[in-house]
This record gives C-alpha cells, structure tokens and sequence, in this order.
C-alpha cells in the first residue's frame, strides 16, 4: 500500500524508525503587546480602510442596527444566525433574512442576496482581519457569496494580532471545521496586475465595531 | 543545454511585450515585498526567517512522525488520508471517488501540486469537467497553457490576450476592459461552484497537530471551491506539513508578505474535517491527498533537503534577474524560477535539462528573499557538480562536454605549476579570440602581467 | 598603521588588469602596511568550483593553501575570489577533515580589499581625489556573500572632490557570473545591459567596483552601448591622489 511504502521511504531517508520519538519543535513565542480597547479600535478602522473596506464605530447595539438598516437602503440581505447579530436587532431589518438551517436553502438565499451580514469571533488590530469560526451560528457563505458583506463586531473581541489569536484559540480545529480570516474585500490582479475587486468573494466589506 | 531550452530562452528574450508584462508584474511584487519586509514595517523580518526555517528544517528531519499525527488528526475529524506515490495514484483516486458519488463537474482552486502531476488532462481524459477557479489558472486553462508563475498563472497575458481567449473559448463577443473580463469569469465560475459535486484545493500548509488544512488566497475562490461541493478533496506534496497551528503565526506573517507585499492576502481558511453536526455548510466529505511523486527522493540528501522547505510564495521568482526575463515558460516543468531550478533536477534527474542549473549568474538575490532560508545558490552548485560527474560517468558523452573537461583539468594543471602557469597564462590571453575581447572590453591584453612588473620593483 | 600584508592580486588582475593590482599595493603602502606577493599564486579555483569541476577546483584550492597558509594577513582586490575562499573552500572539503582545518585556520585572514581597510586597518580616509561624479556598483559576491555594503560607501565618501552618487535600481546583478556570461550571451548581455541603463541614469563620470570581473562585463557593455563611463576598481579611485 502507498502509505506503507512512502512511510518507508522517508523513515529510511531521514534514519529513523517507526514510532521513534522526536525532539520538540523550535519554540515559537507569541507576543502580546498590550492595548488598550479604543487602541484596538482603532486599529482594526485604519487597517480595514488602508485595504478600501468600510468601517463605522456604534456606540451600543441599537446604533449598529441603525447603521446596518441606512447601509442596506432596501437591498436585500441575509443575516447570520450569531447571537450578537440578534442582540443588536438586526435580523429583523426589514429585507434581512435569517435563521436559515439548511445549507441548501441559506445558499439560495446568499446566492440572490446583496449583502451578507456575520458578527465575527475575533478581529485583529494590527491587520483589520475577521476570524470567522464556522459553527450552528456563522455559516461560511454569508460572508462569501453575496457581493458585499458586512461584518459587526463587538469592540470586545478584538485582538492585538495573530499571535493573541493563536494564544487564545491555539487549536481552532478543536472549535470549528472551518476557521476563515478575512482581511479587506476580495481582489486579484492576475489581468495586467490590474487590482480587481470582488471575484470572487464580497467585493465590499465593511466592519462595524460596536460599543 | 538542450536546443529546446536555448531556444525558449532567445524566444522569451524577444518578445518585447512578454518582456514588458514579466517585468513589470514581477517588479511589482517585488517592490511589495520590499516595502512590507522593511525594517521599520516588520522588525521581526530577519527574525521570523530563521524561525521558519527551524520550524521547516525540524518538521522535514522528522517527517514521518508529523504525516502520521496528521492523518490521525484528519481522521479524528472524520476525513479521510490518501497516500498517493506518483501523479497516476492522485487521479486514480479522484476518478474513483467521483465515480462512486457519481461527480461530474469538478471546481479547483490553484494548486502548483496538482499541475505538478498534470491532474486537468488525466480527469477530462475520463470525462469529468475541471475547471480551474482562480482568474489567472482560469485564464490559462482557457488558453491551454501552464501556469507562467507560482502567483500570477497569467501575467503573461495582456487584456487583449485575455479578450483573444475569451471570445475564442466563451464564445462570447470581444471584451477587452479589465473590470468587465473578470465579471465575465466571476460569473461563469459562480454557476459552476454552485452546481459543481467536488471542490478540489492545494495546501499551504498541512498542521499536524490539527489535522487541518491551510489554503491562502485572495479572490475567494478556493473558499467557494471548497464550502460550496458536497466533497473536498486537497492535494498536497507531503512537505507542506508543520507540527502546530501556532506555527503559523511565523509562517503567516512571511507569507503574503514575501509574495506580494501584503500583510496577510485576503483570506487564510483553516479547514479541518467535514461540516460538523450543527454547522450549517461546508463539505460533508473532506479528504487530504499526500503526494509524494519523488519529494522521497529528495530526502536522503542532507545538503539539499531544503529544498522541501518552500512554501511557494514566489519572491525567488520575483527578483531573479533570469527569472525575470526569460519568464515561466521557458523552463522546463512546472516549477519555474530559482526554486524552479533546484526542485526540477532533483525530481526528474539532472539529464532532463543539464543546463538549468547553470542557468544563473549566482547572485543570491533569491537566497536573500527566501522566508524559509533555502540556500538555493549552494543547491545549484552541488547540481552543478552533480552534471559534471554523471558528464563524466558517461562513456561517449558529446564533444563539447570532454573538451569543457579537459580545459577545466588542463586550467587546474596549469594553476597548480607556478612556473607553467606564468608562461603559458598570458599566451592564453595572447590568444583570446577578437569576439571574446569586445565583449568583456578588453583592448590590447597588457603589455606586462602583474608579476611581471612586481619583479619589476 | 603597520603590518605585513601579502598580496593575492587573482588571476583576473594579474593577466588581464595588472593597474588594478598595482593600485591596491600602492594605498596598502601608503597606509605604512609592509607588501609582499607570493610568487607562486595562481588562482582560487572559483572558475571551477563554479562550473561544478570540483575535484580539479580542490587541486587549485589545496594549491592556495599551500602558497598562503604562512602569510600572515591576505588581501585580495575581488569579492567573489574572497568569497570563494571565505565560504565556498569549506564545501569543497567537507569530507576532508585535515584540510578542512587548514581552510579554517586561514581563512579568517583572507580578506575583500575594501573590508580590509575599514575593518581590519579600521581606514575610511585613505588620502585620495578624484574629482568627478562616480556610481557604485554592488558585486554580488561582496554584497551577499561577505555582506559588504556601507565599507565602500565611507571610503568614497572621504576622497576628495568625489560626489557618488547611487544606482537605480540598486543591488542588481551585473550579469557575469563567470562562464554564465558566455553559456547564457545573450541572458548576461540583457543584464549587461540594464546595468549600463542604470549607471548611465546617473549621469556618473565612473562606476566603481570591487570585483575586476564585473568590471569587465560592466566594459564591455558600456563600449557596446557607446556610453563614455570609465569603469574602474575601487582601488584604483583610492590610489589617486
């Protein structure tokens, strides 16, 4: 069988084995600076603008959907299912559609969708980056298909950057089959290198950062 | 070197319009990776080069160990392993599964892998349609090329190429604005990720102790490609592994950086096993292809082992002054640049081109570039030597070749006889032909050498 | 400043730019070093080495070893022959460990022309003129083999009536690369080329170098190109006076 004879290969390439032990793997040490909240804030604002995605800060909730409703201007949307989404209101805009449980249906949905409307687990400071964990409560197309997305955020769960990530979820594969760091609006320059956005993913992003 | 080669090389060097395009996109990046290395913006940078390399040079020294805790971690999470040794086991595998779920529309994101084991041909020879998801793979599978670079298939390709190929093969009236092309291509790729039965990806990175998948990009299409289909399916080469998820908090920081200038590209996805009960989407089967298609062969060799660490980022490509003017095409598989030139001998032997690793001026720029340290100047001087001896093992080798010997033994002679040495070295440079003169401008050779008007004192 | 120095002039400079070495010994004197040169010196091997002939690359290499390993400081007027010795004699003997040792007690003494100067005599002002704009060109080897950057920068900066001025863009190749320029005429050309762009950009009246064999491709480039830039050796701005 393959797995044998390429297991064998390289045991005998390297001098080893099988089930010989190994030493530790280099260490590597994240650092955690720290900032402070509105520093973080900030942080996530300029870093989402310097790659030509939005950003707005909400004071509390009922701000935030205040924000999201004048955003939408009757475009339609679909909201995921994240509890904060629901605190702030949100899935009952009108023209926001929600609690989708079925993939097959939620994808239709995205599909025909302009905007697609997450909160997000994590956002880091020094990038502008979304984590964004699959789970019951974000699934992965709304912040996929429809050509815009947005994103809002409780000030709350920003991190420095990827080494507090990894500090604070160091095996995401334990949480979620499908862990997604999004950094400003989808874009290539393969024609001319000429930047292009949204192919294929939203081309429009913006991120709200609540409280 | 092969005609072949050498007439690639005249062709790329040519081409004017080919020349501007690499340049200029190459040039680009390059000037990214600068900006975003420099010390003031990423401290670290020297850094965060010797940790990668530590991290790969462990993970490679112990490379059995890291594949085995991945694929338990991978079946943990309820995907599956499959170990394939050469390009034909790959296919083999994909054909199966897409038979058994009765798959006919395949949708991939890019995967130097995969074109590594020519894996479009081998599923369209049995009837399945693949269609490459990236623009620039999209562009190119259009137009039947290879890939030109690790980043950037089509830069080759001008709007108006690109307008050429779409008319020909969308049949569909000629569009040549940028911005209009690529909703052209976003909008016929999004039907074919919503109805396609297999997502295929590469791998950034394999993360042993999570069994997941790391896929880095910045269109989105490998995120479509590999939530929309009921089955993902990653092929990669068995180096892409590291020990930990936290290790990519050094890989990720070089990464994106090293290849285009940006902080992190647009989307890093983390995959790790099918959709979980509860999660609303994603694949419901999700399987990891570790190839190994002679990346074994490449392991015994201490020295060159290293050559595995790549992670494809592309700024050896990008500041290579070869690179950079005769262009991705002009090599002789797959891989092109300076890690191009390395991996290639060393999988396919050094006769498929004995003259690629001589195709270099030596001048470190890539070394320089490299995230993971590879050494690749000492690599392509030990492959150098490597086509010498098998030059030499060969009985009736051609004529050029002996005499190239004989003039390397008779020169070694001559500079190890002080006194013949003195003698006969200035008649050589008498007798250096007129052409040999002007190209280096060379006037008259000096009256006396050096040692002469010393003695002279 | 005083000591002995022994000269390891190249092959290149003692056939083909003997000016070169005669320049080199003549800011060494200058400085109060007491010069000498091995008679018997050929070459480093580098055009071997570099051409994978690595057995007939030791015989020139063990030959080095022979005529240097009593000198008690080494200076040499190129950065990739330095280099050669510096960094690439230790592959050739990997599996040789009695030379092996031999390489490593010597080559600590052997030394780029430029970096002997400012690290080893600790000299940024070695007394020269030269009036006139120059450009710098960064030879490989010195640049990222033996991590030469600011040294020449200094020692130009203290001759008089120099202005320098930098090339754009900085740190490419020259396209030589030994036998490459020849194997690869019209890739080395190409390079060549770009090189005279730059350097012609500049409005410089010179370019410098370290390394005599990217001073020749550098030559033969400008002559094509018809440019009326002088390339010259660092040691030969230095001599000046």
């Amino acid at each position: 069988m393959s797995r044998e004879s390429i297991l064998h290969r390289v045991r005998t390439a390297l001098g080893r084995l099988e089930g010989e032990a190994i030493a530790d793997p280099p260490d590597v040490r994240l650092s955690v600076p720290a900032m402070e909240r509105e520093a973080r804030i900030a942080g996530v604002r300029r870093a989402v603008e310097a790659l030509a995605g939005k950003t707005h800060r909400a004071a509390n909730a009922e701000k935030a959907r205040t924000l999201v409703s004048d955003m939408l201007a009757g475009r339609s949307a679909v909201a995921s299912n994240a509890p904060f989404l629901a605190e702030c209101g949100i899935p009952n805009l009108p023209g926001v559609a929600g609690g989708f449980p079925d993939g097959a249906v939620l994808r239709e949905a995205c599909a025909s969708a302009a905007v697609g409307i997450t909160s997000a687990d994590y956002a880091l400071a020094d990038t502008g980056t979304l984590v964004l964990l699959s789970s019951r409560e974000e699934a992965r197309m709304i912040s996929l298909l429809p050509p815009a997305h947005i994103a809002v955020v409780p000030a709350g769960r920003i991190l420095t950057g990827l080494d507090e990530l990894f500090t604070v979820l160091p095996l995401p594969a334990r949480s979620t089959s499908s862990m997604v760091m999004i950094t400003g609006p989808s874009r290539t320059g393969d024609i001319e290198m000429t930047l292009v956005r949204g192919v294929h993913g939203p081309g429009e992003l913006t991120v709200i950062v609540v409280g | 070197m092969s005609l072949e080669f050498d007439r690639k090389i005249h062709a790329a060097l040519t081409n004017r319009k080919q020349q501007l395009a690499i340049f200029s996109a190459t040039g680009k990046m390059k000037e990214g990776r600068e900006a975003a290395t420099a010390a003031s913006v990423l401290p670290d940078y020297q850094e965060l080069r010797t940790q990668a390399n530590a991290l790969k040079k462990h993970t490679i020294d112990h490379l059995d160990f890291y594949l085995e805790e991945f694929e338990r971690n991978v079946e943990a999470a309820g995907g599956k392993v499959i170990w394939a040794k050469d390009a034909t086991e790959v296919a083999d595998f994909v054909l199966s599964l897409a038979r058994e779920r009765d798959a006919r529309l395949i949708v991939k994101s890019k995967s130097m892998t995969s074109e590594e084991v020519d894996l479009n041909e081998r599923l369209e020879h049995h009837g399945l349609e693949a269609v490459e998801t990236d623009l620039g793979e999209y562009i190119i599978q259009l137009a039947g090329e290879r890939p030109f670079h690790i980043v950037g298939p089509a830069l080759h390709k001008d709007r108006y190429d690109v307008a050429d190929i779409f008319e020909k093969r969308l049949g569909i009236g000629r569009e040549t604005v940028i911005e209009n092309q690529a909703a052209i291509a976003r909008a016929r790729l999004r039907q074919k990720f919503l109805a396609a039965d297999i997502g295929m990806s590469g791998a950034n990175f394999l993360v042993a102790d999570s069994g997941a998948v790391v896929i880095v990009e910045n269109e989105g299409n490998a995120r479509l490609a590999t939530t929309a289909p009921r089955i993902h399916v990653t092929v990669a080469g068995i180096e892409k592994v590291i020990p930990r998820a936290q290790d990519l908090a050094v890989f990720l920081k070089l990464l994106a950086r090293s290849a285009t200038g940006q902080a992190f590209s647009v989307y890093t996805s983390f995959l790790n096993g099918p959709r979980r009960p509860g999660e609303i989407d994603g694949p419901e089967e999700f399987y990891v292809v570790l190839l190994d298609n002679g990346r074994t062969r490449l392991l015994p060799d201490r020295g060159k082992r290293q050559s595995l660490y790549c992670i494809r980022c592309g700024a050896c490509l990008n500041t290579c002054p070869v690179y950079r003017r005769i262009g991705g095409h002009s090599y002789p598989w797959v891989y092109a640049g300076p890690i191009g030139a390395i991996l290639t001998p060393q999988f396919l032997g050094t006769a498929h081109e004995p003259a690629l690793p001589f195709a270099s001026s030596l001048c470190g720029a890539c070394a320089e570039v490299c995230p993971v340290k590879i050494d690749i100047p000492r690599i392509l001087l030990e492959l150098r030597s490597e086509v010498r001896k098998s030059e030499a093992r060969e009985k009736r080798g051609a004529l050029r070749t002996r005499a190239e010997k004989l003039a390397f033994r008779a020169f070694a002679w001559m500079a190890t006889h002080p006194r013949v040495y003195a003698l006969a070295a200035p008649i050589g440079v008498a007798l250096m032909p007129g052409w040999l003169r002007e190209r280096f401008g060379l006037s008259e050779p000096p009256a006396r050498t050096f040692r002469q008007l010393w003695s002279r004192r | 400043m005083s000591g002995r120095v022994s000269l390891f002039v190249t092959c290149i400079v003692d056939q083909l730019f003997p000016e070169i070495g005669l320049s080199m010994a003549a800011v060494l004197e200058r400085l109060g070093y007491k010069v000498d040169f091995p008679e018997r010196q050929t070459c480093c091997g580098q055009p071997a080495f570099n051409n994978g002939y690595w057995a007939e690359a030791r015989a020139v290499a063990r030959y080095f070893l022979d005529t240097f390993e009593g000198c008690e400081t080494i200076v040499a007027p190129s950065g990739s022959c330095t280099a050669m010795v510096v960094n690439h004699f230790a592959e050739l003997f990997r599996k040789e460990p009695a030379t092996l040792a031999r390489v490593e007690a010597l080559r600590r003494r052997v030394w780029e022309f430029s970096a002997f100067l400012t690290e080893c005599a600790g000299v940024e002002d070695v007394g020269a003129r030269f009036p006139g704009v120059v450009t710098f060109h960064d030879g490989c080897h010195a640049l990222r083999e033996l991590g030469i950057r600011g040294g020449p920068r200094r020692l130009l900066a203290h001759v008089r009536g120099l202005e320098l001025r930098e090339l754009e863009p900085a740190g490419e190749c020259c396209g030589f690369g030994g036998t490459f320029a020849i194997k690869f005429d019209e890739l080395s050309r190409d390079m060549a080329a770009a090189k005279v762009d730059a350097i012609v950009r500049t409005g410089a009246d010179a370019v410098v170098s370290l390394d005599p064999s990217c001073l020749m491709q550098i030559r033969g480039a400008l002559a094509r190109a018809g440019a009326p830039v002088r390339a010259l050796h660092l040691a030969e701005v230095l001599a000046s006076a």
